[in-house]
């Protein structure tokens, strides 16, 4: 019952947050759809002219475009499945009494308050490595040939360090929302007989639905834009450039801000794209 | 207003400015490369002759060359020196963007800069970055697996001998692979080597027209050559191999030998780091006959962005760090092994520094490669291992990411080339060539 | 009401459990002890784990290398300020949307989520050229704002849900009192919401300590965080594991000290409304 009042103050305490975000958001996309029409070269001594839809179809028609669209979405879609579900599972196990509950936790959430850089460096280097890496070392003392995984499972590789500092966090939702599962109707239907698997998919994943959607909508803004554990990994070689790596070549190592700037308006379609899939699918989920 | 008060403003002016001027900062980005730290830790000795005080901004490479490149063609003027290398200098100083070093003093004696090190740092006969260090690439090998192999080392070997070579003295069981060469994306690493190496298989980049020549018998060769011979006697994973990787095995004894920077043998001799310190011998990077070698010439060089405020300030920074007098310096207190190499005439004059045993093989590699006639057949670009022209970064970056695939046994050596030559001929019309 | 649980139940959970989070944990524990060899020791094969000579080297040349105060003090301020600053723009804007909700509300969350899709490295020349005019290239107050803004979204939606949490009752007695819309908000509702406030303040803190593309490319020599830092130690000549471990343990002890001990209140804060 919310008087005219009341909604004009509403308004009014929104406006700071809406317009910076607008503005946020407007003045770099209205500058990034200037600059991918233009010509802009700043090696060549910045802008050259206009180039009409040129940047646009240049693109798309790049050898690495596809690859890196079907890269971006097997890496999101991959990091995803495995957090939501060890997330979920993680979460089952940490509800359930143990000693020592308090530290477990603290082991389980410390991935995420690693630098994506050092994450990427530390796997890298120290695991992923096929000569001096600590999977290689295990391999060996297996008597198999160390994997070369940057190599030959290039996405694998990213969708594993990701998933590691994207599991905490999924974890932790989906266990603050197990703990608010009614003991009693799972005490019931254990007493009724259900076996554990049915009470799982029958009481426990409705329950988590909503969580489960958090997760998604959260992680999917982050992992849409990864960057730096590719970066410092395969650096984008072996078929693991995303979209996001994509425009940075274009950006950065070829110096083509026109060329990048029509990279960033396919970016921006996709992510809406991808949100508009999301809403659709699962934001049903977040009313009520 | 009486002539006095005048003076008298005028010499308060003086004292403040003098005052800035003391007080004046330094902002330098430089790249984290060993020589580059030791240079950080002498900074004291600077500011104690000069009273200007120095801010490091010191970067991995390639977040370096990002930072920097974003900075000087936005006029950013974040910083009094960068560190750039022989690609960035000549664009660069095209440009306009550097501020050319045509005066500095006769003390700093330019004259006694390699000429092949000035060259590559010159824009059209003038100077715009001053080398800190330069390098070639040479073959370090080890002499006792050499010995075992039953095989010597030619001053100046050829890719038949090295490939037959590396094939004898591999021996997997004891984890010894003949030779460890880059095949790391990125054109500063695999791709610098595979440019260099293609350079004696008489391959070239763009022909005269600047038409890309990936699909020419040269570039299949070169790219067949190195494929095969490290499938043979190559480290598993050589795809993913740069410098640094290639360092760290040669130095745990896995390698038999490694074409590289000639300032990696300070490195491989050093027996802080090195296991295999005392057996490491050095050649001349090999050819095929052609007349041109494999090896490639670089140097990291200290510039001076245009529009900087303290441009005397960073003269003297640069004078300084470039100078016999900095060489020397380093030289009395860790030893001649670890003075910045590369960069001075006088530096391989002096007797005692040619006692250091990759001296002479360093100066011969150098004089050997000339970024003006890099290849067999013409060329319309500068450069021995890249070409300095603005697209080269972006191009060869996504090749190298073609031919590192095709190590890894992706794509056939067939398929990379002609991925290059699509890669390589779209970038070239967008750019207007 | 506990469960009744068998203790062979318990113990299983407890050793399964423990065995899960170790294997978590490990890539940082296996940091850390890195970072106390030697660069010989770190790349040694067997691997040791802990029977090698523990040495400080590591960081001794780290610290010698580069002012560490310097960029953790530049850290804190950069993650701390811009939080605050977003919480003070948010607050108001949560405030109306949970209590006075529109039609719109949901479709302006989304949109404002939505806003951190786009690929940061592609608006990069307009952000700098922007930067560059308004004097606030290297300096941080320019990096507390943009990470305000690249946070806002995610610090909005979460005091939201919050909000939303509390019952509107509350409001409506406090208004009877004849409470304004100011006292409303400072003395009723923000003492109920402050645990999902703190929880806000540290996720958010944890964000913008990690954010790693506009805090290198917008600082040079003044103000450069932990990110910085850690650029100038990846992948330099020769062996180097030890040391990136030391510069790497450096750069986010802070962070997951803190991240413990406040733990309960930032597991709070993580449901984002997912728990009804």
């Amino acid at each position: 019952m919310a008087t005219k009042a009341s909604r004009s103050a509403a308004r009014l305490m929104m406006a700071p947050a809406v317009i910076l975000l607008l503005g946020w958001m407007l003045v770099p996309l209205i500058m990034t759809l200037w600059f991918s029409f233009r010509n802009y070269l700043p090696l060549r001594g910045g802008d050259l002219g206009f180039a009409g839809f040129d940047n646009y179809v240049r693109f798309v028609t790049s050898s690495s475009f596809w690859p890196a669209i079907v890269a971006t979405l097997i890496i999101v879609v991959g990091a995803l499945l495995i957090t939501v579900i060890f997330g979920v599972l993680l979460a089952l196990l940490l509800d359930q009494p143990m000693w020592g509950q308090g530290i477990v936790r603290i082991l389980v959430i410390a991935p995420f308050f690693v630098m994506p850089t050092v994450s990427g460096l530390v796997w890298k280097n120290m695991f992923l490595d096929s000569v001096n890496g600590l999977f290689a070392h295990i391999w060996k003392f297996f008597g198999a040939t160390p994997v070369e995984w940057i190599i030959h499972e290039p996405l694998l590789s990213i969708i594993v360090i990701v998933s590691w500092q994207w599991l905490p966090f999924a974890t932790l939702i989906l266990l603050t929302a197990i703990q608010s599962l009614d003991s009693e109707q799972l005490e019931a239907a254990e007493m009724d007989g259900a076996p554990a698997l049915k009470r799982f998919w029958f009481i426990i994943i409705p329950h988590l639905s909503r969580a489960i959607t958090v997760v998604i909508l959260i992680e999917t803004i982050f992992l849409l834009s990864i960057f730096a554990e590719i970066f410092v990994t395969t650096a984008g070689a072996f078929g693991s450039k995303t979209l996001t790596y994509l425009i940075f070549q274009r950006v950065l190592e070829s110096q083509n801000v026109g060329l990048g700037s029509a990279g960033g308006v396919y970016a921006i379609i996709l992510a809406n794209i991808v949100a508009i899939f999301l809403m659709r699918i699962i934001g049903k989920n977040l009313d009520a | 207003m009486n002539t006095t008060m005048r003076v008298l403003l005028g010499a308060t002016a003086l004292c403040m400015a003098t005052g800035m001027v003391q007080a004046e900062t330094l902002t330098i980005a430089t790249v984290n490369n060993g020589d580059m730290i030791r240079m950080q830790g002498y900074t004291p000795e600077f500011t104690a002759a000069t009273g200007i005080e120095v801010n490091w901004v010191t970067l991995e490479e390639n977040v370096l060359r990002q930072r920097v490149t974003t900075d000087i063609t936005t006029k950013g003027g974040q910083f009094d020196i960068m560190t750039i290398g022989m690609y960035e200098t000549p664009i660069w100083g095209k440009n306009g963007w550097l501020v050319p070093l045509n005066d500095l003093s006769a003390e700093y004696d330019v004259g006694d800069i390699l000429p092949a090190m000035a060259g590559g740092l010159s824009y059209d006969g003038t100077l715009y970055a001053a080398p800190f260090y330069g390098e070639s690439s040479m073959v370090m090998y080890r002499t006792d697996l050499m010995e075992k192999a039953g095989l010597e080392m030619p001053e100046a070997p050829t890719w038949d001998f090295i490939r037959q070579a590396a094939a004898a003295m591999t021996d997997r069981a004891n984890d010894i692979n003949g030779i460890c060469l880059r095949g790391k994306a990125g054109w500063g690493e695999g791709g610098a080597f595979i440019t260099a190496m293609s350079n004696s298989f008489g391959a070239r980049w763009f022909d005269e027209e600047w038409k890309p020549t990936f699909d020419s018998e040269a570039w299949l060769n070169t790219l067949t050559f190195f494929k095969g011979m490290m499938d043979e006697s190559g480290p598993a994973g050589y795809a993913t191999n740069g410098f640094n990787e290639n360092l760290s095995l040669f130095q745990q004894g896995k390698c038999g030998m490694w074409i590289d920077a000639t300032v990696a043998a300070s490195f491989v001799t050093n027996a802080n780091d090195s296991t295999v310190a005392d057996s490491v011998g050095f050649a001349l990077a090999p050819d095929n006959g052609l007349g041109k070698r494999s090896n490639w010439l670089w140097a990291w060089a200290l510039a001076i962005p245009a529009g900087t405020q303290k441009e005397a300030e960073a003269k003297q920074f640069i004078e300084w760090a470039t100078s016999k007098g900095y060489i020397e310096m380093v030289a009395a207190k860790e030893g001649w092994a670890n003075v910045p190499p590369g960069a001075r005439i006088s530096l391989y004059e002096n007797p005692e520094y040619q006692a250091v045993p990759f001296a002479k093989v360093t100066l011969d590699s150098i004089l050997s490669a000339d970024p003006n006639s890099p290849t067999v057949d013409p060329v319309p670009y500068v450069g021995v291992q890249f070409a300095a022209i603005p697209e080269f970064a972006g191009i060869a970056t996504d090749v190298s990411q073609e031919f590192a695939a095709a190590y890894a046994g992706q794509q056939t050596v067939e398929e990379a080339l002609a991925k290059a030559q699509q890669i390589a001929a779209d970038a070239m019309e967008a750019a207007g060539y | 009401m506990a469960r009744a649980v068998t203790r062979r139940r318990k113990t299983i959970n407890t050793a399964l459990a423990w065995g899960i989070g170790l294997l978590i944990f490990f890539p940082i524990l296996w940091t850390i002890l890195t970072s106390f060899k030697t660069e010989g020791d770190a790349i040694a094969y067997p691997p040791k784990f802990l029977f090698f000579d523990w040495t400080l080297e590591n960081y001794a040349i780290v610290q010698e290398r580069s002012d560490y105060m310097r960029y953790l003090w530049n850290s804190v301020i950069i993650a701390g300020g811009s939080t605050l600053l977003g919480i003070l723009v948010a607050i108001p804007a949560a405030w109306s949307m949970a209590f006075v909700p529109s039609k719109r509300t949901k479709d302006i969350l989304m949109w404002m989520l939505s806003t951190k899709m786009l690929p940061a490295v592609g608006v990069l020349y307009p952000i700098y050229l922007m930067f560059i005019q308004l004097g606030l290239l290297d300096t941080r107050i320019g990096l507390v704002i943009v990470l305000m803004l690249i946070n806002l979204p995610i610090i909005v939606w979460m005091l939201y849900t919050y909000f939303k949490e509390i019952p509107g009752e509350i409001l409506e007695a406090a208004r009877m009192d004849g409470a304004t819309l100011k006292s409303e908000i400072l003395y009723v509702l923000t003492p109920m919401a402050i645990p999902g406030i703190a929880s806000t303040i540290l996720l958010n803190i944890i964000l913008a300590w990690n954010e790693a593309f506009w805090t290198l490319n917008l600082t040079a020599a003044k103000a450069g965080p932990l990110t910085a830092f850690i650029a100038s130690y990846s992948s330099p000549e020769g062996l180097f594991y030890a040391k990136l471990s030391a510069a790497s343990t450096m750069a986010i002890a802070p962070i997951l000290i803190m991240g413990w001990f406040s733990q309960k209140q930032l597991v709070r804060g993580l449901t984002f409304g997912a728990v009804k």
